[in-house]
């Protein structure tokens, strides 16, 4: 008796709140469609051989992940993807502290050097990519001829084309495409610091050093860490600039997770989907791992925020 | 004591000026070098050095890029995708947030719960199935394709912003409407919608840069369709095959940013706003 009175409700209430799930089909198709369903077809595609031209693959269970973890080119964009996220991130976060600091004043063209220092984030970074090959060249491009005019190096550098150095240009390149998301970052986070506090201690003598030190540096602390965590996810999306800039390489020097699933998938001349979605759903399931704990800590974050 | 510290730290504030603004010069320097590299001749851009001045604009580098090398088609094709997805974005998670934001309903809980999982799904180790979904749907031969993928992924934070206004509007407003007899379409359209204009605004300038930037779908929807490429692809195809021309390279790029950047310059007001609500929530 309960029971039919209640599920009658429950489709009464499903039928009268009609408007609201036809609200939500959008959405539903969209992100269903392109957001959800690619994440489970992937870990399904992980258990498969499938070169794609077929129109579905051979199951094999967990063999991609066996071989994967003996791949030593996996490893290698593993690594690399690592070693970016390493330099990149302190770089990034760094400069872009130490410029918000110098930009966090009233000043004639203040508001004109943000801009100049934002200006590269709003570009295609595909276009960057391709736009720094050039600037980079080793024979005619205008970082060189400037090296060279200012007496700094007496030969030019191959930036991309060595092996060793190819990963530090990437580097350099995606910190100044980026940076100016930082800087509005940090420049936020410094409007929360009180006027009050650096000027009374000005005025009992404390010089610029100590006043960052001891009173902006501490204040800044829980931002430090949000921004930090943002930019490590950042970090991990590199796709655009890199295989535009470098390809992955020279010999594999640049070659981020990223490049290693686009080009088993799309660039082998016999595509391999399973392997290349077995590798996107380990990084991936890595990736995650990442992000959790960014949100883990951004909530403890708040709640002691809020606590005080 | 006051009188002489004031001219040093004049100086110092000078000299810290002319650092920076020099910085700022180095900085966009790229860009300053790229529109002169596309009115020089490719003669000029090996022999003049760091010389930014060409002899004599050569605006031929120009229609170059723009007929013969196809990015005429390449700018209709990244404006087509571009509008599309940002009014197809701003549609669905307006609708969304809207009853997120405002009602409570069977599976509220869910709908939350899987838009954050979203939130961590990292961007661009989805798409082959996205490739494979849309080939079975038949989308590979037109921009419908590259805009649904770009329409339906990674928007969670538009409609949670979205749905964070709507909430904060007063209940009186539907109260009102649904007395004149309005329903819930109308109320939607008619009412709501125009009163978050700054959220539209908002989602509707990121979702656009973001769409006219992307790079990895509208590449891997057109390995066999070149006349769908969007501008970063068509760039990417045009040094493949015209590696050395350095002025054709410099007019392309200069055609696929200078819009970006012009409308960046419009709305960098929301753009600020709201990239710095990301550490200020």
């Amino acid at each position: 008796m309960t029971s039919t009175g209640s599920r009658r409700t429950f489709f009464a209430r499903l039928w009268s709140d009609r408007w609201i799930y036809a609200f939500l089909l959008p959405t539903t198709l969209l992100m269903g469609g392109f957001t959800i369903y690619p994440v489970a077809a992937s870990i399904w595609f992980s258990l498969l051989d499938w070169n794609g031209f077929e129109r579905a693959g051979e199951f094999i269970g967990f063999a991609n992940y066996g071989e994967l973890m003996r791949d030593p080119l996996f490893w290698n964009a593993f690594k690399n993807t690592m070693l970016f996220m390493v330099l990149a991130v302190p770089l990034r976060v760094g400069i872009a502290l130490l410029l918000a600091i110098a930009l966090n004043r009233v000043f004639p063209l203040v508001r004109v050097f943000r801009t100049a220092i934002f200006l590269p984030v709003v570009t295609t970074a595909a276009i960057i990519g391709v736009v720094m090959r050039y600037v980079l060249d080793p024979a005619s491009g205008p970082l060189n001829l400037a090296l060279l005019a200012s007496g700094l190096t007496d030969r030019p550098t191959n930036f991309l084309g060595q092996a060793g150095l190819a990963l530090y240009s990437a580097v350099g390149v995606w910190v100044w495409k980026w940076l100016g998301i930082t800087l509005i970052y940090w420049l936020a986070a410094l409007q929360t610091i009180p006027r009050d506090a650096l000027e009374a201690a000005h005025i009992d003598g404390a010089n610029a050093w100590d006043r960052f030190r001891y009173i902006t540096l501490p204040l800044l602390t829980p931002f430090t860490i949000i921004i930090t965590l943002i930019t490590v996810i950042d970090a991990t999306n590199v796709f655009d600039l890199m295989l535009t800039l470098t390809n992955g390489g020279p010999f594999y020097a640049t070659e981020v997770i990223d490049i290693f699933v686009y080009r088993q998938a799309f660039a082998a001349s016999v595509p391999r989907l399973g392997y290349a979605s077995a590798a996107a759903i380990f990084f991936g399931a890595c990736f995650i791992a990442l992000a959790v704990v960014q949100l883990l800590v951004i909530s403890r974050l708040r709640q002691e925020r809020a606590a005080q | 004591m006051k009188r002489s510290r004031a001219p040093v730290d004049r100086l110092w504030r000078l000299l810290g000026f002319v650092s920076l603004a020099a910085f700022c010069l180095v900085w966009i320097y790229p860009f300053l070098w790229l529109v002169s590299a596309s009115l020089k001749t490719p003669m000029e851009i090996f022999s003049k050095g760091l010389n930014l001045l060409p002899d004599s604009p050569v605006w031929e580098n120009y229609s170059r890029a723009w007929v013969t090398a196809g990015f005429q088609g390449y700018m209709i094709n990244t404006l087509i995708v571009t509008i599309g997805t940002t009014v197809m974005v701003i549609l669905h998670t307006a609708l969304t947030g809207y009853v997120l934001g405002r009602y409570q309903f069977i599976g509220r809980g869910l709908v939350i719960a899987v838009l954050a999982v979203t939130f961590v799904v990292p961007a661009g180790l989805t798409i082959i199935p996205i490739v494979d979904l849309a080939a079975a749907l038949g989308l590979m031969n037109g921009p419908w394709g590259i805009i649904l993928a770009l329409a339906g992924s990674g928007h969670a934070a538009a409609i949670l912003l979205y749905a964070g206004y709507f909430r904060g509007l007063p209940k009186e407003l539907e109260e009102a409407a649904i007395v004149d007899g309005a329903g819930f379409l109308r109320i939607f359209f008619g009412i709501m919608l125009p009163l978050a204009g700054p959220v539209t605004a908002t989602v509707g300038v990121l979702t656009f840069l973001g769409a006219w930037n992307a790079f990895l779908v509208p590449l891997v929807f057109t390995f066999s369709a070149p006349e769908l490429r969007t501008l970063p692809v068509g760039m990417l195809a045009f040094v493949g095959t015209n590696e050395t021309d350095w002025s054709g390279m410099a007019a392309a790029a200069t055609i696929a940013l200078v819009p970006v950047i012009a409308f960046f310059f419009f709305v960098q007001r929301y753009f600020v706003e709201g990239i710095s609500g990301a550490v200020k929530a």
